[in-house]
């Protein structure tokens, strides 16, 4: 008990010098508010994007594609084949015994972002009308669906958030044909918010395709052992060279080579700097005690335990860096709030627009960052401080 | 120069402090070069442009395809001193999506129009007379371990064969190289014969991806886009021609603004920096007040005074951010070496090495001058009197 009175006593004698030594504290939070609020906001970059991409797709949803491409842009699926999976007994169907797969096709359209000139791919997917019942996330926020065989698209929020022209009656030109835009829908801020979507049979002839490139349906059976079946059902059919994915799992793969990208750049640069901040905090704490070695040195020879010296440096050197790590996160989840942003994602080759994610997760890592720091830079001034001799202390006075 | 030893001395007065604080510029500066590598590698396709090459697309989407036949018609445009073309080949290589570009190409056009790729030319001829042949630029060669004359399997995510197998066989006749750093991630490629692959492809025959014009005069550059552009108005292939330059950062757009992107960051690093050394400086400042009023008192001109205290500023940046620049050239060799080939080469540039000297000199003075005009308004009494 003794031994926490005095851990309490030092400590308390320590912070109210603090505004003494102003100059190196601030140092300390500066360094470490940088440090968290740089590593949370190329984070929250990173976690907005995969979570875009991962909250896309069902489990008891599937995609398929021709054998061999991993992404629909390069996919391509003939229509009697598409005919054919649609019709395989593993598919739903609806009340009225349509099956619920839609064959889809996906090109890209180059459109400015907003207040900019250069084009971006902005995928473009033409859809069955089945799509909505496939999509039941899909929800018309402003304006209405397009019409069956009319040059109409409905975009995706996301997508007319970000990039010019796609408001509600404006005409859009792509390839020798003008579409007209008639509404905007979201769908649970996944990937298709970034998509411009209409009637996949006026698409194809407008884009002067033969066929389908992907196929996505719903699955009678959803669970593990459905899907496993359905994807042998397939693979085993000498008619297909289809490869049959899960939706989550397609899309969790199309989020990997960005999101990894951006994670070693944000571990990297936080690294880096952390070891920067390190030396700050040791350069503050080293000053610290100096300053007050007399006092430190007095306490000892009057019976203070140099434990509760090691302690009480330490927890100044902590509540400095959880202050810093508190500035920080702070920071970040002001300038991420509500941040959005649109990137090419190599997966795809197109446009994803995603919003920053500031997570608890993130803050409470940027904080354990701090306080990894403040130890680091408060271990060795706080050992130094308790193992200076006495004499030799209070010789300096 | 003579002022040195005394610099040195004031500098290092306390080592700790003077040594962690040099280490946190090291630190710094060393982030900086890397993550400047990182952007140079980013923009590689602006700054190796050439100004007299032209990029035709498809006007609507670089997806789409153009007809070859285009070819001769874009020879013809005035101006025009060579033209080559290009198709995306999408390849597969050991399961892995996009492991490195093939572009389908006629291989003396595309390699006249690349005078900076480096090929030897007994390997240039053999490529051009081998249908099945293929180059590779050096460092995948490299990371990939092939031999020159071994077969390469590379499989299509969207070119089947006239038989439907996506599976593709090439013969590696050559490899390719680029004397400049800056071109050497240009060369990350592999290129194969248009005129096999056209014959033996399903369907997109007669196609081509996308076009490269050379012209004479860079001046023209303008009027020659929209000239080529006038030829396929109203065509079912309308065209979209710029230059090279404008092409490349059009698609470094589409990433997004990563200058900006790390800008803002190095702004982050750069600002606590300047917040840990200005208080170092300060508090060695502080801590010599007499001794500085000594200096006045034997004689020292307050110019000379204040020009110590900065240079001693100037000389803490430029230690430590040596250091950190050292560190960063040093390292990314090391760095290139171990991704095997994965990224573009990262290399320091010589504009990094000027910026950094730059922002060296006016962290320092950020720092330095506060407390070098509080070194020269120093009276001598009162300094010696204060004891502090």
């Amino acid at each position: 008990m003794r031994w926490l009175t005095q851990v309490v006593e030092i400590t308390f004698l320590n912070l109210r010098t603090i505004p003494q030594r102003l100059g190196p504290s601030l140092v300390v939070v500066v360094g470490i508010a940088g440090v968290v609020g740089v590593l949370v906001s190329v984070m929250a970059m990173s976690e907005g994007f995969r979570h875009t991409l991962a909250s896309t797709g069902r489990n008891d949803r599937v995609i398929m594609l021709r054998a061999g491409s991993d992404a629909e842009m390069s996919s391509g699926v003939e229509r009697d084949q598409a005919a054919l999976l649609a019709a395989l007994p593993g598919v739903a169907r609806d009340a009225e015994g349509r099956p619920l797969a839609s064959a889809e096709l996906v090109v890209m359209v180059e459109l400015p972002r907003k207040g900019e000139t250069s084009p971006n791919n902005v995928p473009f997917r033409g859809v069955q009308p089945v799509a909505f019942a496939i999509r039941d996330e899909v929800r018309i926020v402003d304006g209405r669906r397009f019409e069956r065989g009319v040059r109409e698209v409905m975009v995706g929020r996301k997508a007319a958030q970000e990039f010019a022209g796609l408001t509600i009656g404006s005409r859009i030109g792509f390839r020798d044909s003008d579409w007209t835009v008639v509404g905007i829908f979201e769908s649970g801020g996944d990937v298709h918010e970034s998509e411009i979507w209409a009637d996949v049979e006026v698409a194809i002839s407008a884009f002067r395709r033969r066929g389908y490139q992907s196929l996505t349906a719903k699955l009678a059976d959803g669970a593990d052992a459905g899907v496993t079946a359905f994807k042998d059902s397939v693979s085993r059919d000498p008619r297909f060279s289809i490869n049959v994915l899960r939706e989550p799992e397609y899309y969790a793969r199309q989020a990997k080579v960005l999101s990894n990208l951006i994670n070693v750049l944000g571990y990297t640069v936080a690294t880096f700097m952390a070891v920067g901040a390190t030396f700050g905090a040791l350069n503050c704490m080293y000053s610290a005690i100096a300053s007050r070695q007399v006092e430190i040195a007095t306490l000892r020879a009057i019976g203070f335990g140099s434990l509760p010296v090691v302690v009480s440096v330490m927890i100044e050197a902590l509540l400095l860096a959880l202050l810093g790590g508190g500035v920080g996160g702070a920071l970040a989840y002001l300038y991420c709030g509500g941040a959005s942003l649109s990137t090419l994602n190599f997966g795809t080759f197109s446009q994803v627009a995603f919003d920053f994610r500031v997570t608890p997760g993130l803050l409470a890592e940027g904080l354990l960052w701090a306080l990894v720091i403040g130890a680091a830079g408060g271990l060795f001034p706080a050992i130094r401080a308790a193992r200076l001799p006495v004499t030799v202390a209070l010789r300096t006075l | 120069m003579r002022y040195l030893p005394l610099l040195w001395a004031g500098l290092f007065r306390k080592k700790t402090r003077t040594i962690l604080t040099l280490l946190s510029v090291a630190v710094a500066f060393l982030l900086f070069g890397l993550l400047q590598a990182v952007e140079t590698a980013f923009e590689s396709g602006v700054d190796t442009a050439d100004a007299k090459r032209l990029v035709t697309t498809a006007r609507y989407s670089i997806i789409e395809p153009l007809p070859i036949s285009y070819l001769r018609r874009i020879e013809l445009v005035r101006g025009v001193a060579g033209v080559a073309h290009a198709d995306w080949f999408g390849a597969k290589y050991q399961n892995e999506s996009n492991a490195f570009p093939v572009f389908a190409v006629d291989p003396k056009r595309y390699l006249d129009m690349y005078p900076e790729f480096v090929i030897a030319p007994a390997q240039r001829d053999v490529f051009i007379k081998t249908r099945t042949g293929a180059v590779a630029g050096k460092r995948l060669v490299d990371r990939f371990g092939w031999k020159l004359g071994q077969k390469l399997p590379i499989s299509s995510e969207i070119h089947p064969k006239t038989d439907g197998s996506l599976n593709w066989e090439f013969d590696l006749v050559g490899v390719l190289d680029a004397d400049d750093p800056a071109q050497r991630g240009n060369t990350d490629l592999v290129l194969i014969n248009a005129a096999y692959f056209d014959e033996a492809r399903q369907f997109g025959k007669g196609k081509t991806g996308w076009y490269i014009v050379r012209i004479a005069d860079s001046a023209q550059a303008r009027a020659i886009s929209a000239e080529i552009d006038r030829l396929f108005v109203n065509s079912p292939d309308e065209t979209k021609t710029q230059p090279e330059k404008e092409f490349a950062i059009g698609f470094a757009r589409q990433i997004g603004d990563i200058g900006a992107l790390v800008t803002r960051i190095l702004a982050a690093v750069f600002f606590t920096i300047l917040i840990l050394t200005g208080n170092t400086m300060a508090q060695s400042i502080r801590e010599r007040i007499p001794e500085l009023a000594i200096l006045k008192t034997v004689g020292f001109p307050d110019g000379t005074l204040t020009a110590l205290v900065l240079a001693e500023a100037v000389l803490l940046l430029f230690i430590g951010g040596g250091l950190g620049m050292a560190g960063a050239t040093g390292a990314l060799p090391v760095l290139n070496g171990s991704t095997g080939g994965r990224f573009p080469p990262l290399f320091v540039s010589a504009g990094t090495w000027l910026l950094a000297i730059g922002i060296a000199l006016a962290v320092a003075l950020a720092v330095g001058l506060p407390p070098a005009l509080r070194a020269r308004r120093l009276r001598i009494v009162e300094a010696l009197s204060g004891h502090r």
